[in-house]
């Protein structure tokens, strides 16, 4: 939360210093090169120099990815393997999902919980593979807090006589890309070995294939757009050839950050830092779903104290959807949000952009739990003008996954 | 202009890099305009008598992206120099409009307000913002002309 304050502060030109005096700090993923011959507006973020955009502006990228297909570099997130005996015992001692129940070659979006506060540490995505180890990709800006934090916990661990390893992939030897799009899957297809078949790669599956003739990526089919596409993990060494082999194709154009932001958010879908943090519990970010039955009758979740008790009290606020009706200036992070009767503080927004899909300004924000309710009027204010808003359902583009048919 | 006030999420940086640099910096020394000048915030004034044309540069279009909102001062206010007078805002953020000078609001570019993506199109020409009875000529000659400009905007971010 504190990195997330100190940046909304920083202005926008005088932001400093530029990427050589950040020195060592700033790491580059092993596309920078390839980023800057394709024209991409390079930003430090998370400790990495990354494309905000390329030549494209960004609604057009947006559009582009809604319509056709991006590849976005996300080799600045952390993959890291997860092995030993006690894996998932061990795994389900920081996260919230039901590992051991879950399907062989599955993935699901999870929680980093604090046990003590209930609140939000990380949100990831973990993967039980068909191999002897989970695979996971965490947050790039709570890479030093989740290194630390699951060291910590894997020696506890250990020291009561259980078995489990950590491997943190490097981003100079494991990267890691996103195709995201309604074509991500022709594209993709065209590209893995034969024995590979997507059409039988669902929404949330995982597979290792060889991907433009290098073995053992693992393809998941997943993304943070709510478009159809997949997040492929390759080896640092030949990411840049099979990059090169995807923008080669008519209807793959490279993405960065700026669309990656407008996309997920019309895909009412969090970015942690904003919308949710250590402040924040699953109850009062709307993510209970990420919490299975039998987790939530077992109580031994991290946080389960805090968290089930929030569940059968209520939760003070909630993470809701918004949008302005009317024309006008967007509204950002950080803006309050009124009532409408008598000008009361009830929250205030986390995330908010003029949406390129609907032509209209969304948001996302928390309020106080009586106005959450769909429908709800309610305002906010942008340079002293108010500005009315209405809570809507998320996500407010509807999603695009290749899900499997229900029988 | 130009300074983000508000930052959607942790994402925004310092959108400069070399090469967006030298290109704009090439822009400049090829569209020489002798009574036009600039201020630190990154906005132009054009001056023709006691009227002043503003706008803002190619430099600041191109870092803050497609503009969708432009929110310009009441015809009729009295602004002085530096003062918040208006606001642009793009798909990844906000940034505040300062009067580049004093003096009274006599005229605004209605056409940017339905549509702004003229300001990215034509920031120098159909994408002014406003124009200001100038009320001292002093505040103008303070201001950078188009090499000093130039020569800012390296300085500023090397």
């Amino acid at each position: 939360m504190s990195l997330f304050k100190l940046n909304c502060k920083l202005t926008f030109f005088k932001l400093r210093p530029p990427a050589r005096s950040y020195g060592s700090d700033v790491k580059k993923t092993r596309l920078h090169e390839f980023h800057v011959r394709h024209g991409g507006k390079m930003v430090p973020f998370a400790g990495y120099m990354m494309p905000v955009k390329y030549a494209d502006s960004i609604a057009s990228s947006h559009l582009h990815t809604r319509r056709q297909c991006s590849l976005f570099d996300v080799s600045h997130m952390l993959q890291t393997k997860i092995r030993g005996r006690h894996r998932e015992q061990f795994m389900e001692r920081i996260c919230v999902t039901d590992i051991q129940n879950m399907g062989t070659g599955k993935s699901a979006l999870s929680l980093f919980i604090d046990d003590r506060t209930g609140g939000i540490l990380d949100d990831l995505i973990i993967t039980k593979t068909d191999g002897d180890f989970l695979y996971m990709v965490t947050n790039a800006g709570c890479k030093e807090q989740d290194t630390r934090m699951l060291t910590e916990q894997l020696s506890i661990f250990k020291s009561s006589g259980h078995e489990a390893s950590l491997e943190f992939l490097d981003s100079d030897e494991q990267s890691l890309l996103a195709l995201q799009g309604p074509s991500s899957a022709a594209v993709l297809q065209s590209f893995v070995d034969g024995s590979t078949h997507l059409s039988t790669l669902y929404f949330m599956d995982s597979i290792t294939a060889t991907v433009c003739g290098v073995p053992d990526c693992r393809v998941t089919r997943c993304g943070y757009t709510g478009e159809d596409g997949f997040e492929i993990s390759v080896p640092s060494d030949r990411v840049e050839a099979i990059a090169e082999s995807f923008v080669a194709q008519d209807d793959v154009k490279l993405a960065g950050l700026g669309a990656r932001d407008t996309l997920r958010l019309e895909a009412g879908m969090c970015l942690h830092g904003s919308d949710i943090s250590a402040e924040t519990t699953p109850v009062e970010a709307a993510l209970m779903w990420t919490i299975s039955r039998k987790r939530r009758d077992e109580r031994r979740f991290p946080g389960a104290t805090v968290i089930l008790k929030q569940l059968s009290d209520g939760a003070q606020r909630k993470r809701v959807g918004l949008v302005q009706k009317a024309h006008g200036a967007p509204v950002r992070g950080g803006a309050v949000l009124f009532d409408v009767a008598n000008g009361e503080k009830i929250g205030s927004v986390t995330s908010g952009c003029p949406s390129p899909t609907l032509s209209q300004n969304i948001a996302m924000g928390y309020v106080d739990s009586k106005f959450a309710k769909n429908g709800t009027e309610i305002q906010t204010e942008v340079r002293g003008q108010k500005i009315p808003m209405v809570v809507t359902k998320m996500p407010f583009v509807k999603p695009n996954y290749y899900s499997k048919p229900k029988k | 202009m130009i300074r983000i006030i508000k930052v959607t999420n942790r994402i925004w940086g310092n959108v400069n890099n070399a090469q967006r640099l030298s290109a704009s910096v090439l822009r400049f020394s090829t569209s020489v305009v002798k009574d036009r000048y600039y201020t630190d915030k990154h906005e132009w004034i054009d001056v023709k008598d006691n009227i002043g044309t503003i706008g803002i540069s190619d430099y600041a279009q191109d870092a803050l992206g497609d503009v969708v909102y432009a929110e310009l001062p009441s015809v009729g206010t009295e602004v002085k120099i530096k003062d918040e007078c208006g606001a642009l805002e793009s798909v990844k953020a906000a940034s505040e409009l300062y009067s580049p000078a004093s003096g009274k609001v006599v005229e605004i570019n209605s056409q940017v307000e339905t549509r702004p993506a003229l300001i990215n199109q034509s920031c120098y020409e159909n994408g002014w913002l406003f124009k200001l009875e100038l009320s001292s000529m002093e505040e103008i000659s303070k201001l950078m002309n188009e090499d000093q400009y130039a020569e800012f905007i390296k300085q500023d971010h090397n």
